[in-house]
């Protein structure tokens, strides 16, 4: 006979105020089976937990049902207590008596009824719950980091000074990222470049870490502790092996104006390319849009400057599998181009460039030496514009989010701007000035008050050209609420922060999850910021939220010590929620026809074909068989056996209909 | 193709032309204008700003009559009244408590069936039928005005890139026009304080002006009475906050398709404006309107 305990928790005023759950202890103690019934303020708390514990000892209880909250908050909670007390911790179940009914409804006399309906369904079906054990799975201690930023860098070094393995995959020829793109750091303008490039080639010579350039994820499947990933090694057109990376190729290559993305396509770059001249590997790529042999056949200029006949011209992709344990996801972001403003002309005036592009012209590496010329016609600009929240905070356009590093590289661009230019006159058009962090504020000032930037607050509705100025027509929001009209010679746009244009692809091909903006959706917003809600995988960077470098390198560090936390155990437990394919004695064997459908229905692959055979080897059925490590628990194939010979443990089709009857 | 038509007082008045032009064209190009029966006032002028139900009222009651009239769509060429008429619609449709109370205050079923649609929506949408029709290539370089009711409020907006428009210019095309690049397409005329400050009307309207006349605009095209009126009525004031003169028409983009169509200058009312509508003898494709 069944000896159910029923706990029924107030959660404070959360369902105390709404259930009274008084009356719902007192109608449990009626159900048939039931032998304990009480409640109390906190369930989740100490003494709450020892109630439990104490009822499960004291009236043998065969099974428990907690009223609390949902599954997802306490269930791992109650069911640690009921296993204290020597049950199996699956003979516990929760009914969720919140989220499902004091949150969504008026106190009265009908929630406390619903309630109790909640608490007799669970009853029903925890009668029929039978002890589980969890299943176990080898933990393969190597970490696939997705994407070579500052992030996958940071992720990779830290995974890899722990002593395990580390496969780094970049899209890119070069590792480096936006990082590599920047000119000086704000709040310290220390120097980018002189920053990451000792990372990069730390990564290069790492012996934990594999390098994969110019590659990327083509399928990830299995699960926390043995995932398969599928990498496709994109054709660099070049045998890495034999290429020393002196460049000659590169030198020799006539099709020299293809737009930089280095540079932010502000300058050109040869069809075969290193993307800048500290990239790790240094080994050059052929682009083969770009390229005149790939296009019509001839030219092999590269190939016959090649020394070392390193030129692969028919090189192909290659599919590298390769098995990891967990993975880190660091596919950065990207910026709104000019062309995203139709206010400020749909990306048709050259010298409105967004803060990335301005970043290449300040940089010592950029395309004018550091020298800050504006595109058009090369001039030094004398007045120049920089306007804040370009597209961000802008619901209008789609971005209702603050991009949360332009305040601050906005100042860093007039400072550095009034810097190189002492006579220059530079503005800055901002709604708020968001300068949270460390010296961050103190920076601004610097900006306002040594620099002498003018600050205006406010926005700009247009920009147009007029004899060869951009007249940017704003207002000043403050005192007496002017319009401004400035003819400048240049206009910078901290153009809004966006997800990697594929950052939806990809989370759909990994089968995580991602937000209305397509950044990444990490686990919770507070406690679990770096681990994605699929086990085994984590985030890290602005593919998940904007931030700057310090929070990228932070989370980066927090992805890889989640990682190093999974890798220190060599097996992992797993929930026992899996679907069974029935066995019985022969002659019937299983009641399992064979027909397969649910190897064609199962989205994780986890169905096998299981041969039985007697004692002399043959074989007597072909039935299908469920791998325990791939299972999710889904029940899709339980839906869809024919001759129903496929339950899921925990959610046996006996417990559903026990719990429907029970309403 | 029958479309309800719904004039309002200008293009019974100070924009006749406009509502001449509009029925010249509408032949050739296979439209059937058919007049709401007993049409009121849009309140633009200043219900709006006074009393929210008068607001919805009035237009309502319109809305209620075409639909009624078995209209599936309503033709609004005055670009306050398409405004009026626009967001009207648009508030009933979202809020059922607010669209009971209108109706019982016109006495009057709606349910909003009948949609909205402006001058530059419907050409735009003939314009295939245009580049088809035209006889004589309107070889003139025009720059498109479309102010401030065309493009705002967005939820109501007839052109989908709202801060620079490309409907008008695309109709133009149609008619073998050449719309210049400008940057005052949406800027304001002025026309809020077109009787109570005119000094103001005429500092904005100039801007305008000067840009379209110093970019090579040879004339510009309007789909708003209030724009025309300004750019064309207030041309003194204009030239005097300017210090400078402007030969420059302004046409309402029904005439210049009228052009384009062979239809006779004074039938498409040129002789209302108070710019002469006259091109320099040396400019391609120039015939003398009237």
């Amino acid at each position: 006979m069944a000896r159910i305990g029923v706990f029924v928790c107030h959660c404070g005023e959360n369902i105390g105020a709404t259930v009274d759950c008084a009356a719902v202890a007192r109608a449990a103690a009626a159900f048939p089976g039931v032998v304990h019934s009480v409640d109390y303020k906190y369930m989740c708390s100490d003494p709450g937990q020892c109630m439990i514990k104490d009822a499960v000892r004291q009236h043998r209880l065969t099974g428990v049902v907690v009223a609390a909250c949902s599954p997802r908050m306490h269930e791992p909670t109650f069911r640690r207590a009921t296993a204290e007390a020597g049950l199996n911790p699956f003979l516990c179940e929760m009914a969720n008596i919140r989220e499902h009914c004091s949150w969504v409804h008026e106190r009265g006399e009908v929630t406390t009824e619903k309630a109790i309906d909640l608490v007799r369904v669970m009853v029903e079906k925890v009668k029929r719950n039978r002890p589980l054990s969890p299943i176990s799975v080898p933990v393969t201690k190597r970490a696939l980091v997705l994407g070579g930023g500052i992030a996958g860098i940071q992720a990779a070094l830290d995974i890899a000074n722990a002593g395990h393995e580390v496969v780094l995959v970049e899209r890119e020829p070069s590792i480096g990222g936006h990082m590599a793109q920047l000119s000086e750091t704000f709040p310290t303008l220390d120097c980018s470049q002189c920053i990451l490039t000792p990372r990069m080639v730390e990564v290069a010579q790492h012996p934990n870490i594999r390098l994969y350039t110019y590659s990327e994820l083509e399928s990830l499947d299995g699960f926390i502790g043995s995932f398969k990933a599928k990498i496709r090694k994109k054709a660099r057109g070049v045998d890495e092996d034999l290429c020393t990376g002196c460049g000659a190729c590169v030198q020799k290559c006539p099709m020299k104006k293809n737009p930089s993305e280095f540079n932010a396509r502000l300058s050109g770059r040869p069809a075969i390319y290193v993307p800048f001249p500290q990239a790790v590997p240094n080994k050059p790529v052929i682009d083969k849009k770009a390229c005149t042999y790939h296009k019509t056949g001839k030219c092999k200029l590269c190939e016959k400057a090649c020394e070392k006949k390193a030129i692969r011209y028919d090189q192909e992709d290659q599919i590298v599998e390769i098995d990891v344990g967990a993975v880190v996801v660091a596919i950065g972001y990207d910026v709104k181009g000019t062309d995203f403003f139709p206010e400020y002309g749909y990306g048709k005036y050259k010298d409105i460039v967004t803060g990335l592009q301005f970043e290449r012209l300040a940089s010592a590496s950029g395309p004018t030496g550091g020298v800050i010329k504006r595109p058009s016609d090369g001039k030094v600009p004398e007045k120049i514009v920089f306007i804040a929240c370009a597209g961000s905070r802008d619901p209008a356009k789609g971005i209702s989010y603050c991009s949360k590093i332009c305040c601050m590289y906005t100042a860093k661009h007039a400072m550095l701007y009034k810097h190189k230019v002492h006579h220059g006159e530079a503005t800055v058009f901002y709604m708020d000035i968001r300068a949270g962090g460390k010296m961050y504020d103190e920076f601004v000032r610097r900006a306002i008050e040594a620099d002498h930037v003018r600050y205006v607050r406010g926005r700009v509705a247009r920009i147009y050209e007029k004899g060869g100025k951009l007249i940017v027509k704003g207002v000043d929001t403050l005192l007496n609420s002017r319009p401004v009209e400035i003819e400048a010679d240049m206009v910078v746009l901290a153009s809004a922060m966006v997800p990697q244009p594929d950052a939806e692809q990809l989370a759909q091909k990994m089968k995580i999850s991602y937000d209305s903006d397509r950044f990444l959706s990490e686990a919770h917003p507070k406690l679990r910021p770096v681990e994605m809600n699929t086990a085994g995988i984590y985030v890290a960077g602005a593919c998940q939220a904007p931030k700057d470098i310090p929070e990228t390198v932070a989370q980066a560090s927090g992805a890889a010590a989640k990682v190093c936390g999974l890798f220190s155990r060599s097996e992992l437990s797993r929930e026992p929620v899996v679907a069974v394919v029935n066995r019985a004695p022969p002659p019937l064997l299983s009641t399992c026809v064979g027909c397969f459908l649910c190897e064609t229905a199962c989205p994780y692959q986890a169905i096998e074909r299981e041969e039985i055979k007697d004692r002399s080897g043959n074989v007597l059925r072909t039935v299908a068989k469920v791998n325990q490590g791939v299972c999710q628990g889904c029940g899709t194939c339980v839906a869809l056996c024919r001759s129903k010979s496929i339950d899921l443990a925990g959610f046996t089709n006996e417990q559903v209909y026990a719990e429907l009857v029970a309403l | 193709m029958k479309i309800g038509y719904f004039p309002g007082c200008s293009l019974e008045g100070s924009s006749r032309e406009y509502d001449e032009s509009l029925h010249a064209i509408a032949g050739p190009l296979g439209v059937e204008l058919a007049e709401v029966p007993d049409w009121n006032c849009c309140g633009a002028s200043a219900a709006h700003n006074l009393n929210h139900v008068l607001a919805l009222a009035l237009p309502a009651r319109t809305l209620a009559l075409a639909e009624r009239a078995g209209l599936d769509e309503l033709l609004v060429p005055c670009s306050a009244c398409y405004t009026r008429l626009a967001v009207t619609r648009h508030e009933l449709l979202r809020n059922e408590t607010l669209r009971q109370q209108i109706t019982s205050v016109i006495e009057l079923d709606y349910v909003g069936s009948t949609r909205v649609l402006s001058v530059v929506e419907l050409l735009a949408r003939l314009a295939p039928t245009i580049r088809d029709k035209t006889v004589h290539p309107f070889g003139h370089r025009l720059a498109c005005y479309y102010g401030c009711y065309l493009t705002r409020p967005t939820c109501v907006a007839s052109c989908k890139r709202t801060e620079d428009p490309t409907e008008m210019d695309d109709i133009c095309k149609a008619a073998g026009a050449t719309p210049v690049d400008w940057a005052f397409k949406v800027e304001c005329c002025g026309a809020g304080l077109s009787v109570s400050r005119t000094s103001s009307v005429a500092a904005l309207s100039a801007r305008v002006l000067e840009d379209a006349v110093d970019r090579g605009a040879e004339a510009i095209v309007v789909a708003c009475p209030m724009c025309h009126t300004n750019l064309d009525l207030r041309r003194p004031a204009i030239e005097k906050a300017a210090g400078r003169r402007f030969d420059v028409p302004v046409l309402y983009v029904s005439q210049v398709i009228g052009l384009a169509l062979g239809i006779d200058g004074h039938v498409l009312g040129l002789h209302r404006h108070h710019v002469p509508v006259r091109w320099p003898a040396s400019v391609a494709g120039t015939r003398e309107e009237h």
